[in-house]
């Protein structure tokens, strides 16, 4: 089948649905493709770059007269028309808050997947083109926030005096709000960072930022998105906001629920008391924005010297990279539906994760899929645990003690019918044994090995009696203590050869 | 020359020699704890072999020259190429053993040790040395140990040989009553014991009194024995049977020198038997079993009955994926096990950390304590492959830092990284140690197949949400890892991605 991949219509758009690297994947996969010239220009993705990876450069109509037609914006009504019946097309749909989208889809009778409606479990990580992008959205919100914001991120103790660390606030502690909280503390800022999810609190403490706490019970979210709160529970939030919004130098909104507008956390009255020169980045700005005073893709600032950003292109910001990474969605996302690796694209509806992102199906409406639950928390066991065993008794100690003393009672009373000969000779024995047991205990795992090849070749120490017995005047006696020096000395010989051969090896760097 | 031979004196100096030669050899044994000491410690054991030998040479000639038996240049001419040819053989095999092939050699020696055994007790109860007729009975008692165990050791020693060397199947014998048929032979054998020690005709010179048909039928009931104890347990147990063997082999040695009144064999056997018993125990600790669970034999057939728990489904990823991560990873631990022998995947590996290494990222393996078939199998193998031992640690020392590890790579091990060890109470390797891999961020296990392990239990690991499979041929994936690490720049630290957990 032949994959198209179209220059973005939108005006503006910096990314491009494929790279050289994603499109000698495509071909790897058995597809052929054909990228729109100029399509990858915006992000460093030459048409040169595209053809040296195995992709034909054409068209507008060459892209979108593909089987298959991938690109990263939602097609525009225009764009629908050039489907052929039966096509597909992959990109960010939004199918939740499109219907008219998804109808303009059905009428055209084509397939179409939505890449931002991946379900968010574990095994589709790999294709989840907005964990993809609200990473590199949170770096940048970074890099936006300290281009606006006149002063250092870390602190310094210099001659000529101190400069304090700027302190950032994160809200929301998803993929985009993790990144920023990686970002800002890798740039020298104290970050506090807070999420309704208190399960997040122990991936914000390794992300390098301190959890802001709110006295509260929340509940543990079941879709992997942070739930709307009661009444109660906003207030002491909203406290928390005010209080941590005030004292910070940057605050980073992230804060989303799904097929919701986002909520209103930092008001007009918390940004009038933020210090002039503060900068607040609303990532949630798309979808309404988590501030008061966000003007949807501006740079607006306040009366009082607080500079609100606004923007939705923060990964068309960095185009190549983001690129990349959707891309790499896009392969992903094909490896799963190209099982055989033959080019035919083929959707099983009883995968979740196919189902999921599956809006249209030729020409059929396959919105809304049923739900997929998944959750952060580790599951709570089902079954009860079994029946805890009552711990047995500790024996009684008197049994223990009371045993030796029969054993040795009876090892005296054997002894004292045995020849001293033979007296002498197992007090050599039990004193070696004893010798033994705290010599080899003391031995490292790691040369286990040797030590067993070491004690085989100590072993051999039979040949002794064999050599003794070699001299008797009895010929097979003779016979067999041949044999067994001779067996003996293979072990003598091999096993110290063996262990000096291994320890040899054993080396330290 | 023969003056010497004749002295008074001599007896005592064989005896001083004797007592150095034990003390090089427990100077041995405490030598190899460490690294540090272990070639030192090697060398004193051969010195100590050399002292050995050199007075028993003298005291063999001794006898010769006193008049018992032989004469002097027969006696010597005997011995010497006995010992040439036993010397070229044990060389060329020490030269020539792989280090995969190790436990098989070990096994083997181990079957010599127990041959030489029955070999002596039965010389000792043909020809009785000069000097024993007052400890009679205790003699008949000795040489019937002796030669009891030997055959047990013999036997036992070359079904574990067998069955690591892949020429018999691995997985338990199972006769039907199983247990009932050792005692038996246990009980039959103490009962043939009364019957030879009771018996007077044990002595003469050169005559074979009817004692030997005890000795005889003892002797093909305990080469039984030690076939079927060894054939009823599996070869993932094999590190255990290995050093129970060991053991016994030292208590035949030990034996032997009763028989002898021989000190120096004693204090030998004494000390192989104790080191052995310690490994085992090592062993049988490490997996959680009672020794007698382990040599009753048996263990992970009872285990497959059908597990219908769904464990969801496991994710697989491509060598090259694989080699993305470990580029970008700042920690990786490597957990090997008995597959990686099996695929002699140690040089690959090697070569894998030495290039992570390079690139700056830590590397490290752990090791769990059975894992492989013999008592430290894994890191001789690493050793071979020149990975520097500072950085192999025991499961003891390492599993703490899971939690901290980008990457784990479990190659070729299963029931040893197996969580339900640690949160199945109702799993059969229930709480066993294991290496808790599943706390680090990724890990990636290589495997043949979604086949269970030694124990017959299903692997939760492998559902894991941070787990992914790699399947083929762990040499050949590594090698393709290799491949694919993506050339030139050096690691950076920034480039950590934010970790989500779902």
């Amino acid at each position: 089948m032949q994959i198209g991949i179209p220059r973005e219509s939108k005006p503006g758009e910096t990314l491009v649905a494929a790279t050289a690297k994603t499109v000698s994947q495509l071909v790897g996969l058995g597809y052929e493709v054909v990228v729109e010239t100029g399509a990858g220009e915006a992000a460093d993705q030459a048409d040169d770059a595209f053809k040296g990876a195995g992709a034909r450069i054409g068209t507008c109509e060459d892209a979108w007269e593909a089987d298959v037609v991938v690109k990263v914006n939602a097609p525009t009504d225009d764009e629908i028309e050039r489907l052929h019946k039966g096509a597909t097309v992959i990109a960010m749909m939004a199918p939740a808050r499109s219907p008219e989208l998804v109808e303009k889809l059905q009428a055209q009778g084509v397939t179409a997947l939505a890449m931002d409606a991946v379900p968010r479990i574990s095994r589709a990580q790999s294709l989840d083109v907005l964990s993809s992008m609200a990473n590199v959205a949170g770096y940048r919100a970074v890099v936006e926030s300290a281009h606006e914001f006149g002063r250092m991120f870390t602190g310094q103790v210099t001659a000529a005096g101190k400069i304090p660390p700027a302190r950032v606030f994160v809200v929301g502690a998803g993929v985009a709000g993790l990144a920023a909280i990686g970002a800002a503390s890798a740039m020298g800022a104290i970050v506090r960072a807070f999420d309704v999810r208190p399960e997040v609190a122990e991936q914000v403490e390794s992300m390098g930022a301190a959890f802001a706490q709110v006295e509260f019970e929340a509940e543990v979210s079941a879709d992997g998105y942070a739930k709307e709160m009661t009444a109660e529970q906003e207030a002491a939030t909203a406290a928390m906001y005010d209080e941590e919004a005030r004292q910070a130098d940057i605050v980073i909104t992230t804060a989303l629920i799904p097929g919701k507008p986002a909520p209103k956390l930092i008001r007009a009255e918390t940004i009038a008391n933020m210090r002039p020169g503060s900068v607040i980045v609303d990532m949630a700005a798309a979808n309404g924005g988590n501030c008061e005073g966000t003007v949807t893709g501006e740079r607006t600032v306040t009366d009082n010297g607080v500079t609100i950003l606004g923007y939705t292109d923060l990964p068309g910001r960095l185009p190549a990279q983001t690129s990349q990474l959707y891309g790499t969605n896009v392969v992903n996302l094909l490896r799963l539906l190209t099982p055989e690796k033959d080019g035919q694209l083929t959707l099983d509806m009883d995968d979740v994760v196919q189902r999921g992102l599956t809006a249209v199906k030729d020409g059929e409406s396959m919105w809304p899929p049923p739900p997929v639950q998944v959750s952060a928390q580790p599951q709570v066991a089902q079954k009860a645990a079994p029946e805890p065993e009552a711990p047995k008794p500790p024996p009684d100690p008197r049994r223990k003690y009371a045993a030796a003393g029969l054993a040795a009672g009876l090892f005296a009373l054997a002894a004292a019918y045995s020849p001293s000969e033979f007296l002498n000779h197992f007090t050599v024995f039990v004193l070696a044994v004893f010798v033994g047991y705290y010599v080899i205990s003391n031995v490292a795992h790691a040369l286990h090995t040797p030590l067993m090849s070491e004690t085989n070749a100590i072993s051999g120490i039979i040949l002794v009696g064999g050599i003794l017995q070699v001299g008797s005047a009895n010929a097979v006696t003779t016979a067999l203590a041949a044999v067994a020096v001779l067996i003996a000395s293979i072990n003598i010989f091999g096993g110290f050869l063996v262990t000096l051969r291994m320890l040899e090896m054993f080396r330290k760097d | 020359m023969s003056d010497f031979l004749t002295s008074d004196r001599l007896p005592g100096l064989i005896q001083a020699a004797y007592i150095i030669a034990a003390v090089c050899f427990i100077a041995a044994l405490a030598g190899l704890s460490k690294h540090e000491t272990a070639k030192r410690g090697n060398i004193a054991g051969m010195v100590g072999m050399g002292i050995a030998l050199l007075a028993t040479f003298v005291l063999a000639a001794r006898n010769a020259d006193l008049g018992y038996g032989r004469g002097l240049g027969v006696t010597l001419v005997i011995i010497l190429v006995a010992m040439a040819v036993g010397a070229v053989v044990g060389a060329w095999r020490a030269r020539t053993v792989e280090m995969t092939g190790m436990p098989e050699l070990i096994a083997m020696l181990h079957s010599f040790v127990g041959l030489a055994a029955i070999l002596v007790g039965f010389n000792s109860f043909l020809d009785h040395g000069p000097g024993h007729d007052a400890l009679g009975t205790i003699h008949d008692v000795e040489v019937y140990v002796g030669v009891f165990i030997g055959a047990v050791t013999f036997t036992g020693s070359i079904v574990a040989n067998l069955k690591l060397s892949a020429r018999m199947k691995s997985s338990p014998l199972m006769l039907p009553g199983r247990h009932l048929l050792n005692l038996a032979i246990i009980v039959v054998s103490v009962a043939l014991g009364v019957w030879f020690v009771g018996d007077e005709a044990t002595f003469g010179d050169g005559e074979i009194g009817a004692g030997i048909v005890p000795l005889l039928v003892m002797t093909a009931l305990a080469l039984l024995l030690g076939f079927h104890l060894v054939a009823a347990i599996g070869g993932g147990d094999m590190p255990v049977v290995v050093s129970m063997l060991n053991s016994y082999s030292g208590w035949a040695a030990a034996a032997a020198g009763f028989m002898l009144g021989n000190d120096l064999l004693i204090v030998i056997g004494a000390l192989v038997g104790s080191s052995g018993a310690i490994l085992s125990y090592i062993m049988c600790k490490a997996m959680n079993r009672s020794f007698i669970s382990v040599i009753a034999g048996g263990f992970g057939q009872g285990a497959t009955a059908v597990d219908d728990t769904d464990y969801g489904e496991h994710r697989e990823i491509t060598a090259d994926e694989c080699a993305e991560l470990l580029a970008d990873a700042r920690s990786v631990i490597i957990t090997p096990g008995y597959g990686m022998a099996v695929a002699q995947a140690q040089y690959p590996v090697a070569e894998l950390t030495a290039q992570l290494r390079a690139r700056g990222v830590d590397v490290r393996f752990g090791i769990h304590p059975v894992a492989g078939r013999l008592p430290g199998h894994m890191n001789v193998l690493l050793a071979e492959a020149k990975v520097p031992y500072d950085i192999v640690l025991e499961m003891d020392e390492i599993n703490e830092d899971f939690p901290e590890i980008d990457i784990v790579l479990v190659i070729g091990a299963n029931d040893t990284v197996n969580p339900a060890a640690a949160e199945d109470p109702t799993s059969p390797i229930a709480g066993m140690p294991v290496l808790e891999v599943w706390r680090a961020h990724e890990v990636v296990v290589f495997k043949r197949s979604m086949a269970t392990g030694y124990a017959g239990v299903q692997n939760p690991l492998f559902f894991r949400d941070n787990t992914r499979m790699l399947f083929g041929d762990a040499k050949a994936k590594v090698d393709e890892i290799i491949h694919h690490l993506p050339a030139g720049r050096g690691h950076d630290d920034h480039m950590r991605q934010p970790q989500v957990s779902r």
